[in-house]
């Protein structure tokens, strides 16, 4: 399953300049895509754009081959999961009940939950390592904990397409890890996986490819070694960076010191 | 929750039967069997023609009243929001003392000022709520609902106070809320109302899970938020504008009872909105037995008696909550 931007451009009402400005890109079936870029730079306008959340000024979305406006929503979440980067717990679910949500799609709205599709709770659960949270309320669980239930419920979909908004945002390094581990298994095993990050590194050491974007612009997109580049971050993110090199291979950012500028060590 | 399940379907019998034998004149359980099975029997005219239509009546409002709450703090996000929060009530109450004020003939003139009313309000409250073209805000419709009420409390009082003292009476016992008009075509009447709202938010309950999880988690999980957010909105107005003129205003049905069965069975619709409905009909028949019960022949406004028993109830369960 293939998603795809075709010069894509999204405006906000009011807006002095385009969210979306003209992005083009494929996210490579059986591939991790990991896109990244400044706040405000229009990843998440990206994903609802994807997503058919907004409508565009010009240039489409296509999930499949079709543009996503010919997708019922239904019909669009039993191929492509999303674990959005915010949603709220006013009313308290289980972790069993929240993962169940995810079957929404399959169920439709009147008939009762089968066999199947407690199987598939199940195997989502498992497989996010999330089995001895079943019968927890969600809103006791650590942000880790809660993040795997997220990504059980979008596994719980069976869709072909994964895609995680800012997913290890306030996560310490533990679960950071253990989050980018799964999203890669996850991948490995066959879906096409989609994350939007901050964190450049560890995009460039679980990553197939980069997006790099910049007001609303696809300032590079390629493997990590294309996209981290150090003068290219430096403008992007107004900040200057030396590149590094984490086991001969991957390449690794580190923003410098004020102190540290001008120093020219690093290539 | 099997066991939950059983008392609550026990005790709509048991209100019924205890609803029917109590008031005015007290009638054993035994009496009221043979005013429900044999028309000639010297309770049947109690029993079938004044308390049945009422008792049922009460039923079904409070059932109707409770689902709205449920739906509409799915719809908003927040265990605060009842039908009255939407601007119903004082849209309703305008309407109906307008009517009073105006000495307007007929005993149907009320109602219908109050329906009038009510969907005024909604269709104003509607149109401040749909921001910037076609999105339905629902923090937006909060604030439109609460003005929108605010605004016609202060026309609905200042009409109260430039009226004369027989207006003012009706027009406050109009206020506080009753049955004490419920007949078998008022029954007829709400029930007619109330069948296709009831049963679509039944239909939706699935989608309100994810409602309320947030639009754009709703979205991705395949539901079309936009359509639900409408759904719910015309349904619980469609319910709370036919409760409100058929017995005025009844306060903390909404309000309280999802709240508790959110707590007692589980904040998934498939369940919560049939035990709100249960819930919500055997409390507003009690509550209603015991307003032309403890006073006879008077009866208190069964909207004194929802509060007096809604709010310390709400508060228990609010200490327990937090607890």
């Amino acid at each position: 399953m293939i998603l795809s931007a075709r010069s894509l451009t999204v405006r906000y009402p009011g807006a002095p300049r385009q969210a979306l400005d003209g992005v083009t890109f494929d996210a490579v079936p059986g591939q991790l895509l990991a896109i990244t870029g400044p706040n405000g730079s229009g990843k998440t306008t990206l994903l609802r754009a994807l997503m058919g959340l907004i409508r565009p000024e010009s240039g489409t979305a296509l999930v499949g081959d079709r543009t996503v406006e010919t997708w019922g929503r239904e019909a669009l979440a039993r191929v492509v999961g999303v674990v959005p980067q915010r949603e709220e717990t006013v009313f308290p679910l289980r972790v069993r009940e929240m993962v169940m949500l995810g079957r929404y799609a399959r169920l439709g709205p009147v008939a009762a939950a089968g066999a199947a599709d407690r199987e598939a709770v199940a195997r989502a659960l498992a497989r996010c390592d999330a089995t001895e949270l079943a019968d927890r309320r969600v809103d006791e669980l650590s942000g880790g904990e809660w993040q795997r239930v997220r990504v059980a419920r979008a596994i719980a979909q069976e869709p072909r397409v994964l895609i995680l908004d800012e997913p290890t945002a306030s996560l310490d390094v533990r679960h950071e890890m253990e989050l980018f581990e799964l999203v890669r298994e996850l991948v490995d095993d066959g879906l096409t996986g989609i994350v939007i990050t901050h964190e450049l590194n560890l995009a460039a050491r679980f990553a197939d490819r980069m997006l790099l974007l910049d007001q609303g612009r696809v300032v590079r997109a390629g493997t990590p070694v294309e996209v981290l580049d150090r003068e290219v971050l430096g403008r992007v993110f107004r900040w200057p960076v030396a590149i590094t090199t984490w086991n001969g291979t991957v390449p690794q950012v580190m923003p410098l010191r004020q102190s540290e500028r001008g120093d020219s060590r690093t290539e | 929750m099997r066991v939950r399940t059983v008392l609550l379907a026990l005790a709509v019998p048991v209100t019924v039967l205890l609803a029917v034998g109590l008031g005015s004149v007290p009638l054993a359980p035994g009496a009221v069997w043979r005013g429900l099975i044999d028309a000639g029997a010297p309770s049947a005219v109690i029993v079938r023609d004044l308390r049945l239509p009422r008792v049922l009546l009460a039923f079904l409002v409070g059932g109707g009243l409770g689902i709205s709450g449920a739906a509409l703090q799915a719809l908003v996000r927040n265990p605060l929001a009842d039908p009255y929060l939407l601007g119903l009530s004082g849209g309703a109450g305008l309407g109906a003392v307008a009517a009073i004020a105006f000495r307007a003939g007929s005993p149907w003139a009320v109602p219908i000022a109050a329906f009038v009313g009510a969907v005024g309000a909604v269709a104003l409250v509607y149109r401040l709520a749909v921001v910037s073209g076609r999105r339905l805000d629902p923090r937006v419709l909060l604030l439109a609902g609460v003005v929108v009420g605010a605004f016609a409390a202060a026309v609905m009082s200042a009409i109260i106070v430039l009226s004369d003292a027989p207006t003012l009476r009706n027009a406050l016992l109009w206020l506080l809320g009753g049955f004490g008009g419920a007949s078998w075509q008022a029954l007829g009447i709400f029930a007619l109302y109330a069948v296709i709202p009831v049963a679509l938010l039944f239909r939706s309950a699935r989608s309100l899970d994810l409602l309320a999880l947030g639009e754009e988690t709703a979205e991705y999980l395949g539901a079309d938020a936009e359509r639900t957010k409408r759904l719910v909105y015309v349904t619980t107005s469609l319910l709370t504008a036919a409760s409100v003129a058929t017995c005025g205003i009844i306060g903390f049905v909404g309000l309280v009872v999802p709240h508790g069965c959110r707590l007692a069975w589980s904040p998934l619709h498939r369940r919560l909105l049939p035990a709100t409905f249960v819930t919500g009909g055997v409390f507003l028949v009690l509550a209603d037995t015991l307003a032309r019960s403890v006073l006879p022949p008077l009866e208190l406004p069964v909207g004194v008696v929802t509060a007096l028993v809604g709010v310390p109830l709400f508060a228990i369960l609010l200490r327990r909550t937090l607890a």
